[in-house]
């Protein structure tokens, strides 16, 4: 056919143009042209304009002034000029313009037409563009069709009734005795349609699809088609390197895997033949794998016996080792489907799928990566956790999160034993901390301190680990925790798990600084590395001043989060030093936003020393020998109350921020002392010594509006003694006692919520864990 | 179903573009963008396979140009690499050898061709035989007609 000069031209020049800028020069030059050629009558080059106006339209320029145009070439009665009215149609026109349905009679008239190729440009636009009125006016030409003309018109109306399903989904019923009558053709483009067009109706409609399973031989007639392309001779036409029409066995594939799904005699009728193809096919060629491919997926989801199962996950453990990539990624996604409901099948294949981890391409890694995660179980958990943990120091940047967080699943659910859970965290966090979720933080501190044997081990491992690099935030936060907790046992020297290494108190606290003053650590890791150097003052006993000095340089600290600890803490060693051993440290963790019942940290106690009243300048107090933990002092307070029964509360520390919550609980026994409007005070008691207890208030929100201004005020009767430590957000208080009568306890709380004050109080008459002497 | 097939160049220039569902022209132009970065951005030796909002996208090289195919999730990705091939092998087949110029000075033959093989995102047509036949009739029809019209009447 003699290519269109004038197009050719303008495409010449077009492409010749050296800048944007001067390509745009031309493009509106000739746009300007077509326009003025479009106001002309009739004239040979019409076709020529539009063609030109839809290769301008295809660099991205705007050509909607040919719309009309395009009406006016389809009504053209040309054939040159229909067909380029019809693909300016499909190109330009859609069903949300308005002129699309000026096209609508033309259609009309051409599927009428005496020549089979201007019907089938009607056709191809309609199946293009077509709007759900146009089908609708369409239909019934369109059935016509479909039963009567020649094949090249049938198979175009078949794909017509497809779309015209799609858009208009009632329509369906009208087309479905003449897609049951088309399978009897010969001809392998209308077969097609046919088969495409019942697919489309069996999945819109559940009784359409039940009629073509129960209609006898529909099943049957498929697997004849079937049996016809797979064995029988070569046929040239239809052969794709040995494969016979390799797009109609799939799309038959299909639906043979739909009329057969959760239906047994459908499924039977079909076995012998998916046995057939699964064995007959060559796959030494895509092509021939894309048939096994279906035929493998129709096998695992139709009912089939468990012989052909079997069959079909080896087919997918075979494309495991194919050597084309594409070929190994599409086992991958299949077995990943299945890897529910055939477990057991599908682990034979692990040693192959671990292996793709190593693959080079990022899209093979990652579903090995999804495969490999879904086969741990308890019984592999170790060999696949080392696969895994080898993956993750290689993995590409995209996928650590996802192996970081299957890993930590994985390991939960399938740990040993804990030091291995403990290890393959810590391993985790050295390789990829960075990409960690912010929950493993206060889990692996859970996870911790519930491991209360590997208490030497862990800290001992995670001082290490310190001293190697501080620039992973999540390690180093477990890390400072860790040690400001368990800095005492990292003193000691000496652990049975590890090798004994000697650190100095100057060492802790070296690292500890280290962390303080490194630009990689977050805000978030100050905070923590702050406390756990001041929770170390308790535990170390020569360097305290060294720790003052840290504490205090932080006081003027530009985070106001740090700023303000320090400054606390400064405190702390001003006027309340001896209060310093009761203040138990733990860690923080930043509520986020709201003030919800954040998820407590498990943390067991340090007791140390009771404490007098504290209530203000008429309190002298005596200082508590340094002991460094555990056996208690006693002390004698010489003032009285304020009046009333109810105490003042610790004076020089403010109430910190809502962000700042020093989260305790107490893994003593609990009980619930008050619950009104979802605000719940539950109360825990653990006695420490003969003349020392520890009761523990936690306070929480369940409403979904925060709570503001909370405060807590405890009283119990004169002859005892309180310390109350620092408040906070409304979450915890606490509270230490020295008994020596039958403890009662009086509490007031009161806050304000949704811009209501509310202020209750409540009686504590007895503490769980005590007997009823209060001893 | 096939949502949409795009043809272009190791540049990123757009060389054929077919949509098999109504999308706006701003839509069109986005996922065009995307298309051709994801692509463009990929190994040589990768896999040909890549997952893009709830699509399957294929694409494969062939010369200078970048064929991308998007299917649903349903679909077959290789059978659709498939399409690929037989697409380019009716182009070849109609130009003889073809090359990116061709698509580039012939564009609406390559959609009249793409026209007889898919059809409202599925196969149309699989004998590359009678793809070729229809194309050759109607470019015979197409000429008739226009020297019919030419020709002066006597």
């Amino acid at each position: 056919m003699s290519p269109s000069v004038p197009l050719q031209e303008m495409i010449r020049a077009i492409r010749s143009a050296r800048t944007q800028c001067e390509e745009r020069g031309v493009i509106q030059r000739e746009c300007a042209a077509i326009r003025a050629q479009f106001r002309q009558s009739d004239n040979g080059g019409r076709s020529h304009n539009l063609a030109k106006l839809l290769y301008v339209h295809m660099l991205g320029y705007p050509a909607h002034f040919g719309q009309m145009e395009c009406v006016r070439m389809i009504a053209s009665p040309r054939y040159s000029e229909k067909r380029v009215g019809y693909l300016g149609a499909m190109m330009l026109l859609d069903e949300k313009q308005d002129a699309s349905l000026l096209i609508t009679n033309s259609i009309k008239n051409d599927l009428s037409h005496s020549n089979q190729y201007v019907q089938s440009l009607a056709l191809c636009t309609l199946a293009c563009m077509g709007s759900a009125e146009m089908c609708r006016d369409l239909a019934p030409e369109i059935d016509r069709l479909l039963r009567a003309s020649n094949s090249y018109i049938k198979k175009k109306a078949a794909l017509c009734a497809v779309h015209i399903v799609r858009k208009v989904h009632d329509l369906g019923e009208l087309f479905t005795p003449a897609a049951r009558s088309l399978l009897a053709e010969k001809n392998h483009g209308v077969l097609h349609g046919a088969v495409v067009l019942i697919t489309e109706l069996c999945e819109r409609n559940q009784e359409t699809l039940e009629r073509f399973r129960k209609v006898p031989g529909t099943v049957p007639d498929l697997v004849q088609i079937m049996k016809g392309l797979v064995i029988s001779g070569y046929s040239p036409e239809h052969d794709v390197a040995g494969i016979s029409d390799p797009f109609l066995q799939v799309r038959i594939l299909r639906l043979l895997r739909i009329l057969g799904r959760n239906n047994e005699g459908a499924s039977d009728a079909m076995n012998d033949l998916l046995a057939q193809v699964a064995t007959n096919t060559d796959s030494t060629k895509t092509v021939g794998n894309a048939v096994l491919y279906e035929t493998v997926l129709t096998v695992l989801h139709i009912k089939s016996e468990s012989g052909l199962r079997v069959l079909a996950v080896n087919i997918l453990g075979r494309f495991l080792l194919n050597n084309d990539r594409n070929i190994r990624y599409i086992a991958m996604i299949s077995l990943q489907k299945i890897v529910g409901t055939d477990h057991n099948a599908v682990q034979r294949h692990r040693g192959t799928i671990v292996d793709c981890l190593k693959d080079q391409d990022a899209s093979v890694k990652r579903r090995a990566l999804d495969l490999s995660l879904a086969l741990v179980s308890a019984s592999n958990v170790r060999s696949m956790m080392k696969e895994l943990l080898l993956f993750l120091s290689s993995c590409p940047p995209e996928l650590r999160a996802q192996a970081a967080s299957g890993i930590f699943n994985a390991a939960e659910r399938y740990a040993p034993s804990q030091r291995w859970h403990i290890d393959t965290i810590l391993h985790v966090l050295t390789t990829a901390g960075g990409d960690v979720r912010d929950e493993t933080v206060p889990n692996l501190i859970q996870l911790i301190t519930n491991a209360s044997e590997l208490h030497c081990y862990t800290v001992h491992k995670l001082y290490r680990a310190l001293l190697t690099d501080i620039s992973q935030q999540s390690l180093v936060q477990v890390a400072c925790w860790c040690i400001g907790e368990y800095g005492d046992l990292l003193l000691r020297g000496e652990c049975q798990e590890t090798e004994p290494v000697q650190v100095t108190e100057d060492d802790v606290l070296d690292a500890l600084e280290t962390v303080l003053q490194s630009h990689m650590s977050s805000p978030a890791t100050r905070g923590f590395a702050l406390t756990a150097t001041m929770k170390l003052s308790t535990r170390i006993t020569d360097n305290v001043d060294r720790i003052r000095s840290i504490v205090s340089i932080y006081g003027s600290c530009i985070d106001v989060e740090l700023q303000q600890r320090a400054v606390e803490y400064n405190a702390l060693f001003r006027k309340y030093d001896h209060m310093r051993f009761v203040l138990k440290m733990q860690s923080s963790v930043f509520c986020s936003g709201s003030n919800r019942q954040v998820s407590p940290l498990v943390f067991l106690p340090q007791v140390c020393d009771l404490l007098d009243l504290l209530g203000g300048s008429e309190v002298t107090l005596q200082p508590i020998p340094a002991v460094g933990g555990t056996a208690p002092g006693l002390f004698t307070n010489t003032s009285s109350t304020t009046g009333g029964d109810l105490l003042d509360l610790l004076g020089g520390l403010e109430p910190a921020p809502p962000e700042l919550s020093y989260l305790i609980f107490s893994a003593a026994p609990t009980v619930q002392v008050y619950e009104k409007a979802g605000v719940a005070l539950t109360l825990s008691c653990e006695k420490q010594s003969d003349s020392g207890l520890t009761v523990t208030l936690t306070a929480s929100n369940s409403t979904d509006s925060d709570i503001s201004s909370f405060t807590l005020q405890a009283a119990v009767p004169k002859v005892c003694l309180i310390n109350r430590a620092n408040s906070s957000c409304f979450t915890q208080s606490k509270s230490f006692f020295r008994l020596q009568v039958n403890l009662k306890m009086r509490i007031r709380i009161s806050y304000s919520s949704q811009g209501s004050a509310f202020q209750d109080t409540v009686q504590i008459d007895s503490f769980p864990g005590l007997s009823a002497a209060g001893h | 179903m096939m949502r949409f097939l795009l043809l272009f160049s190791r540049q990123g220039k757009l060389r054929l573009q077919k949509w098999f569902t109504p999308i706006s022209e701003r839509e069109k132009k986005k996922i065009i963008r995307d298309m051709t970065s994801m692509v463009l951005a990929r190994q040589p030796r990768s896999c040909n396979f890549l997952h893009w909002k709830d699509l399957k996208i294929i694409y494969k090289r062939y010369a200078s140009l970048y064929f991308c195919l998007a299917i649903e999730n349903q679909e077959n990705e290789l059978l659709a690499l498939e399409v690929i091939h037989r697409y380019v092998e009716l182009l070849d087949k109609y130009f003889g050898n073809v090359c990116e110029l061709d698509i580039i000075f012939n564009f609406e033959k390559a959609y009249f061709i793409l026209d007889e093989f898919l059809m409202g995102g599925e196969i149309q047509e699989t004998s590359k035989q009678m793809v070729n036949r229809s194309i050759e009739a109607s470019d015979m029809l197409q000429e008739t007609m226009e020297e019919y019209m030419s020709k002066p009447a006597f």
